[in-house]
């Protein structure tokens, strides 16, 4: 009994007790915060990514594409575990806007809205066109003309608050777009015979906001066929330059990606195989720069920066529970230190050297509960009203944690996450009794006379 | 009478510096069951070493104690911590008592360390029971939920000879216990003494004042690391 009255007494007793409360929910609560809003930063970053591309995507890594995309797509479609495709065409090309001096390289992604919406979220992405995503080429000022669909960092800033201010209607402005088209053999289509160059004006119709800033900066989207000819992959044996798959609801990502890899492989034999012609041939090799990837790997190299970002966040929060050990130990020496007199009255009465490292063991169990419970209870206070904060902040000290005219994030990350607070509760609660166990048993191993010598007290 | 204790060649020096100081030096003693038995010598003649060895709160560097036959170095730790919870009652001349913890809870701690955590749920009555009775016998009934800090000297060592008393031990070691009152109070811890030995408590008691090993049964000299008398 005294096992549990002691602690609790000493608890309530001692200031530096208290202290080391404090020291563990502000360890606590530190980390809470720091690692909802950093988990949920990735988090955030994965669902966008994920959102945007689909859950597999099939994609040739030269830009001339490859062939019989339609053919792989039926089959696709065939797949029960197989719930929507949509074939793009990634390319580079050069906007410029007539009558002005802007000229920049831009990525240009050719979709077929239709499609497309099926396998991702460019629906939701879309301002004008939300509720009618498969007119996103078509201008509502003038249906006639031949859409585009810019990213919207392209078209608007961003204000202070994150948003962007949009008119009624998009501005009817005229976008120039210019590509390189290439053959088959990965040649210049018109070299020799006027100029390599197509060029075609669109309008600007909607614009996409994904949430991920290299896209919605840098990212020109157009119909399908249009870019599809802009590029040369159109014609008799027409070429795209990726299959983006949604599999059916429920469907594990790794398992469909695996199926859709030897789906690929068959099917790019059979052709390679077939191949009789040497035009054939050269479509059959198009298939050997075709790679088949889950959205996660077709994304690493945008996600790998912040996955590693945040296993840095751990390490260095793993140094930071060092830290706190550190300091519990460097606490409970002190504690058990001014407490030697106690340990040799206990061990005087008969209580055994294990039973009194049990005592400061229950005592640390105590500090290192009340401490975590006190942490997690501000740390998810302070995120349930982090936005709230950073938006009083904001209002009274122009003061954002990140500036949103510069950073492509809305709210904050604030979901509160059970399984990592127990994760986080329970090292706290072991810190403190790693902290503990080493001073506990050394003062606890002392000699009863040396402990209870009068020059000791 | 039976032989309860026995100390054989007892020996026994502190390091201090580069030589050692020898406090004790082959010092023989024995203690009938029963009795109540005063070491008198000066300060620093070992005394309180004498007593923690006696006690197995201290080990000697040379020699053997006998406790009832055993020599108490064959002892493993748990039983020490038997010997020490249940054979012997330690009185300390600075009380000792834990100060977060009342009155009755000091003097329960020796049959909670006894009973552990589970066993304390059956222990708790009998032994709440007993407690009361010792405080009310040293005359401290109205303090039992009183800490430390509440009670004057004389109060505190009362509630430690209670403490002592509580597994009812077969050996008392009282180390200077009324060295630290004044000579009223001493005189009402020793007459306390005198009623337990009466009901056949052994005692051994340390002082370095003449008139109180007088009231004991047998008064043993130390000097020099050797009883001389």
């Amino acid at each position: 009994m005294y096992k549990v009255i002691l602690p609790a007494r000493y608890l309530f007793k001692r200031r530096i007790a208290i202290l080391a409360i404090l020291a563990v929910a502000l360890c606590v609560f530190m980390v809470v915060v720091v690692m909802t809003v950093m988990r949920g930063l990735l988090q955030d970053f994965r669902e966008k990514n994920h959102n945007f591309f689909g859950d597999c995507i099939v994609s040739s890594q030269s830009l001339v594409g490859f062939t019989y995309y339609e053919d792989f797509i039926k089959q696709l479609e065939e797949q029960d575990f197989v719930e929507a495709v949509s074939p793009v065409i990634n390319a580079v090309g050069i906007m410029s806007m007539p009558g002005s001096d802007l000229n920049d390289a831009k990525t240009l992604t050719g979709i077929d809205p239709a499609r497309h919406i099926k396998v991702t979220n460019f629906a939701e992405t879309l301002h004008y066109r939300k509720s009618d995503p498969q007119k996103a080429f078509v201008p509502t000022y003038d249906p006639e003309k031949v859409g585009c669909v810019p990213g919207i960092d392209m078209v608007y800033l961003r204000n202070s608050s994150g948003g962007y201010s949009h008119g009624l209607e998009p501005m009817p402005i005229e976008l120039k777009i210019s590509c390189f088209p290439l053959t088959a053999r990965g040649n210049l289509l018109n070299s020799g015979m006027g100029s390599p160059v197509n060029t075609k004006n669109f309008f600007y119709s909607d614009d996409s906001h994904s949430g991920i800033v290299k896209i919605d900066s840098n990212t020109v989207y157009l119909p399908f066929g249009r870019l599809q000819s802009l590029c040369g992959m159109g014609g008799k044996n027409p070429r795209a330059s990726a299959i983006h798959i949604k599999f059916a609801k429920g469907f594990p990502v790794t398992n469909g990606t695996a199926k859709v890899t030897s789906l690929w492989k068959v099917f790019a034999k059979k052709y390679e195989t077939q191949a009789a012609t040497s035009s054939e041939q050269t479509y059959a090799t198009l298939m050997d720069n075709v790679v088949v990837e889950s959205w996660k790997g077709y994304r690493r190299s945008a996600i790998a920066p912040m996955e590693k970002e945040q296993a840095m966040m751990t390490l260095i929060f793993g140094m930071l529970g060092i830290i706190t050990v550190f300091i519990i130990l460097v606490v409970f020496y002190m504690m058990i230190s001014s407490r030697s007199k106690d340990i040799g009255i206990l061990k005087s009465v008969g209580i055994s050297t294990t039973s009194v490292v049990g005592i400061f063991i229950v005592f640390a169990g105590f500090i290192g509960c009340i401490g975590t419970a006190i942490g997690m209870s501000a740390g998810c206070a302070m995120l349930v009203r982090i936005n709230s904060i950073e938006d009083w902040l904001f209002d009274k000290y122009n003061w954002q944690l990140w500036d949103r005219s510069i950073y492509a994030i809305g709210d904050i990350p604030n979901k509160i996450e059970w399984q990592m607070l127990t994760i986080i509760g329970t090292c706290a609660v072991v810190a403190c009794l790693v902290g503990a166990i080493i001073p506990s048993y050394q003062a606890a191993r002392r000699e009863i006379a040396d402990t209870l010598r009068v020059d000791q007290l | 009478m039976s032989k309860l204790l026995n100390a054989n060649g007892i020996h026994k020096s502190y390091p201090m510096g580069q030589t050692k100081l020898k406090v004790l030096k082959g010092l023989s003693l024995s203690i009938e069951k029963g009795e109540f038995v005063a070491i008198i010598g000066s300060s620093g003649s070992g005394k309180s070493t004498l007593l923690h060895i006696l006690g197995a709160l201290d080990k000697c560097d040379k020699g053997m104690v006998e406790f009832k036959g055993r020599d108490i170095e064959t002892y493993s730790g748990a039983e020490f911590n038997r010997f020490r919870n249940l054979k012997v009652g330690f009185v300390f001349q600075f009380y000792h008592l834990l100060d977060e913890l009342t009155m009755l809870e000091n003097v329960l701690l020796p049959t909670m360390a006894r009973a552990g955590t589970f066993g304390w749920i059956s222990a708790r009555k009998p032994a709440k029971k007993r407690g009361i009775e010792l405080l009310d016998r040293m005359g401290l009934a109205d303090r039992i939920k009183h800490k430390p800090y509440q009670l004057s000297g004389g109060e505190r060592q009362r509630v430690a000879i209670a403490r002592a008393l509580m597994n009812d031990p077969e050996l008392l070691l009282a180390d200077e216990p009324t060295g630290n009152l004044d000579s009223a109070t001493g005189v009402g811890i020793l007459e306390a003494l005198e009623a337990f030995n009466k009901q056949g408590q052994t005692i051994v008691m340390v002082t370095h004042d003449d008139r109180i090993a007088a009231r004991a049964d047998r008064t043993v000299r130390l000097a020099d690391g050797k009883i001389v008398k």
